[in-house]
């Protein structure tokens, strides 16, 4: 069944609110093309269903399933160019150049889905600074919420359909190996990040410092204490002279006093005030 | 902006051509093979991009491109292929030829948009439906 007209108008009106996307009045298709997946999952009938169970009993988790349902496309190779671009021109130079001395960069994807942006970094890092695949300890770590993504992340396995999703052909056919009708990550370029798992919003495992923790569309799903929590802690993950980097569309100005938006290139990053930068 | 649209199939002509439309490119045209879009630019305002297929009778893609590139007036025109080869060395010889960038079918909406804005195309980003990806063949020409 369609998903009806008061589950739709109450999906458009959420998606609003909480993502700032505007769902048009005709994409009523989308809603149940994207939601029916999930309404599988969840053992109900169709994408109505799971919207109208929402309604009924309000439940923070499957809301924030339906958003995701909805809105993410985590699945992009480079996602968002000025943040790349900002990122080789001016953010690595600087850290590479700080951290001349103890060779050592670390890097955090702290939602990293299937690793596309992790070994985005990887690629960017190989093509850019070659001067680190000698002599350097670069790390490269992506964690995520859900295990599933954290295996598929680990083994760089891709289907077409996500190796079309931003990555320039000329980086397609230089680190990935056909597998049949999938695409896998040259070992090299594998071996450069490690993975696991982790709950942002659960309390956070000891880490050593980062020079760098992208946190990008990940504030979304989040309540504003826990968005405040969240930024602090990133914050306080850096090492000193490190950024954070968050979507395109977030910001931690009136959220985290901790930490001052830095323009860089055409992005903003954010570096952590006080003594430790 | 304007665009060429280069496939032997009509069907996904006209998929590329809505696509490219609800972008917010201008002008869209389309050719049903190389000979055909050569005809088309021949004498015309010059398309920014061109989408190409690869399989194609009369004039098939690559051998399109290498018409391009070796032309004074078109070799700066950038240009896509839009195919279901998928060999690695297939792409490695697309690139070789002077395509900019390669799109293996079957693909999503979104993954053209974005390959448009690697190549300096700022197009307008849809909320694209992602379930059913373009390209699959199954189109009659």
């Amino acid at each position: 069944m369609a998903v009806a007209t008061d589950q739709f108008q109450f999906v458009r009106q959420l998606v609003q609110t909480r993502t700032a996307i505007v769902l048009g009045e005709d994409k009523k298709y989308l809603v149940d093309s994207r939601l029916a997946p999930l309404a599988r999952d969840l053992g109900f009938g169709d994408a109505d269903a799971v919207v109208q169970h929402l309604r009924r009993v309000p439940n923070l988790a499957l809301e924030q399933r339906i958003l995701e349902a909805l809105t993410t496309n985590e699945t992009l190779w480079f996602r968002d160019r000025q943040p790349f671009e900002a990122l080789a021109s001016h953010v690595l130079p600087q850290l590479v150049q700080r951290n001349a001395a103890t060779r050592q960069l670390r890097i955090w994807s702290a939602a990293c889905s299937s690793g596309q942006e992790i070994y985005s970094l990887a690629m960017l890092l190989d093509e850019q600074f070659p001067e680190l695949r000698n002599h350097w300890h670069v790390d490269l770590f992506g964690t995520d919420f859900c295990t599933e993504m954290v295996t598929r992340a680990t083994e760089g396995l891709y289907s077409t359909l996500e190796v079309n999703r931003g990555l320039p052909a000329s980086l397609l056919v230089r680190y990935f190996d056909r597998e049949g009708a999938n695409w896998r990550l040259k070992p090299h370029v594998r071996s450069r990040a490690r993975f696991g798992t982790m709950n942002l919003a659960g309390p956070w495992p000891p880490m050593s410092a980062f020079d760098l923790v992208l946190m990008r569309n990940v504030l979304i799903y989040f309540d504003v204490p826990t968005k405040e929590r969240l930024l602090k802690a990133a914050g306080n993950q850096l090492a000193p002279g490190g950024y954070v980097l968050l979507g395109a569309a977030e910001t931690a100005v009136g959220l985290c006093t901790d930490l001052t938006p830095v323009r860089l290139g055409d992005a903003v990053f954010y570096s952590a005030k006080g003594p430790r930068s | 902006m304007r665009a060429l649209v280069v496939d032997d199939s009509r069907a996904m002509r006209t998929i590329l051509t809505r696509i490219l439309r609800r972008a917010g490119v201008d002008e869209v045209s389309e050719a049903s093979d190389g000979k055909d879009a050569i005809a088309r630019l021949d004498g015309a305002a010059l398309p920014d991009f061109m989408l190409v297929d690869w399989n194609m009778p009369n004039m098939n893609g690559l051998e399109l491109v290498g018409a391009l590139r070796h032309h004074p007036q078109w070799r700066g025109i950038t240009i896509v292929m839009v195919t279901t080869e998928s060999e690695q060395s297939q792409i490695v010889r697309a690139l070789a030829a002077g395509a900019h960038e390669y799109v293996i079918k079957p693909f999503e909406e979104e993954s053209l948009i974005e390959k448009l804005a690697i190549l300096g195309f700022g197009l307008q980003e849809t909320l694209a439906d992602g379930t059913e990806p373009m390209g699959q063949e199954a189109y009659s020409p």
